[in-house]
């Protein structure tokens, strides 16, 4: 069995988190809207914090920013993909490419990184860091977010 | 939480069962190596068809969206093809005359991404030869908790020997993007280094060490 179809059959089994009322926008056009990344492959530039083991925090990723790690904890991806090209993780060049032709009206000035190696209990990121990174590029004037999972 | 804060969200979904479960107000799911949702590195064009493909699920007017993406990239586990440069020292061991001979690879790969590298979670790019040598010692019969494990945490540790192989490796191969896990194949069971480590990790099951010292030392299917 292939590492990949091995992970996707362990993840068949893993609880996963339900929400009996599920939150829904109707965003502005795209073409008028904020998009911000949000991804869970753990990246954080070379001078900030690393992810900690069952780290269930966030970090920023400013608009800018381009020394990018990996610092997810699991070692069952693929890692050159990012080493050759950070886009294929975190497509922050391929916004900037859809702000300057106009189908997206612009890109966050803050992007957010969880960790994605948690135990399977994610309530902290639920409850606490989850709502708070929201808050956040809330704040910022975000419209859309587009998730990308590691 | 973000769509309960008021923020529209589109997923990229790696794992089609989570995505069914877990119903997100919309996703693409996109069978795609796991570590590539964007599907193909230095794609340009392709990455852009994901992304106006993610982002018409915001014309929906109700959710849950759940749309498959019609292209299936195979995470091709056959090793890379990479040969590694002679280091010309018949006194080092196998693992160390590799590590030697990719140094100048690992030394472009960092370069080349401007200072960027994932190795230095445990140990620098200099202490990888050091490294290995203990893990070969735990291979050899040294008890694993009186080796010496740099950094004392062997997840950290063969991430970064892994990280400078395969960034090295990259400088090294000629040709499209290799596939996903193609390195990882080539790693752990085409080079010597790659070796010592399943022979380390193999030491510290045997002995009944944690579970999560040996598991996390290699993918979970090695």
């Amino acid at each position: 069995m292939s590492g990949d179809v091995a992970m996707r059959a362990l993840g068949d089994n893993f609880p996963v988190p339900t929400f009996d009322d599920p939150a829904w926008v109707t965003p502005k056009p795209l073409s008028q809207a904020m998009v911000a990344i949000v991804t869970s492959a753990a990246i954080h530039t070379t001078d900030d914090e690393r992810f900690a083991p069952g780290d269930t925090g966030f970090r920023y990723v400013p608009r800018a920013a381009r020394d990018l790690v990996l610092g997810h904890w699991s070692p069952n991806f693929d890692r050159t993909g990012f080493a050759l090209d950070l886009n294929v993780v975190f497509p922050i060049d391929r916004l900037e490419e859809l702000a300057a032709d106009g189908t997206i009206g612009s890109v966050a000035p803050r992007h957010v990184a969880f960790a994605g190696n948690q135990p399977d209990d994610v309530a902290t990121i639920i409850h606490d860091t989850g709502p708070a990174a929201a808050a956040e590029l809330k704040a910022d004037g975000v419209d859309i977010v587009l998730l990308t999972p590691v | 939480m973000f769509e309960k804060a008021g923020i529209a969200t589109v997923t990229l979904a790696s794992t089609l069962s989570v995505a069914e479960r877990m119903q997100p107000p919309r996703a693409l799911w996109a069978d795609f190596p796991l570590g590539r949702p964007l599907g193909h590195p230095r794609d340009v064009e392709f990455q852009h068809d994901v992304l106006r493909r993610a982002f018409a699920l915001l014309d929906a007017d109700v959710g849950p969206v759940l749309v498959h993406h019609p292209d299936v990239i195979e995470s091709d586990e056959t090793p890379l093809s990479c040969s590694i440069p002679p280091a010309f020292d018949a006194d080092a061991s196998p693992a160390a005359q590799e590590i030697r001979g990719l140094q100048k690879a690992y030394e472009r790969s960092v370069a080349a991404r401007d200072g960027v590298t994932e190795v230095g979670r445990s140990i620098g790019p200099d202490e990888i030869e050091h490294a290995v040598a203990v893990l070969q010692s735990i291979a050899d019969g040294t008890p694993w908790n009186e080796a010496g494990i740099p950094g004392g945490n062997t997840i950290s540790l063969i991430h970064d020997i892994r990280s400078y192989f395969e960034e090295a490796a990259m400088q090294l191969v000629d040709g499209p993007p290799p596939a996903g896990r193609a390195a990882e194949a080539w790693f752990f069971e085409e080079t010597e280094t790659g070796k010592v480590v399943m022979a380390a990790r193999q030491a510290i099951k045997d002995a009944d060490g944690p579970f999560p010292v040996w598991f996390y030392m290699a993918p979970g299917h090695r």
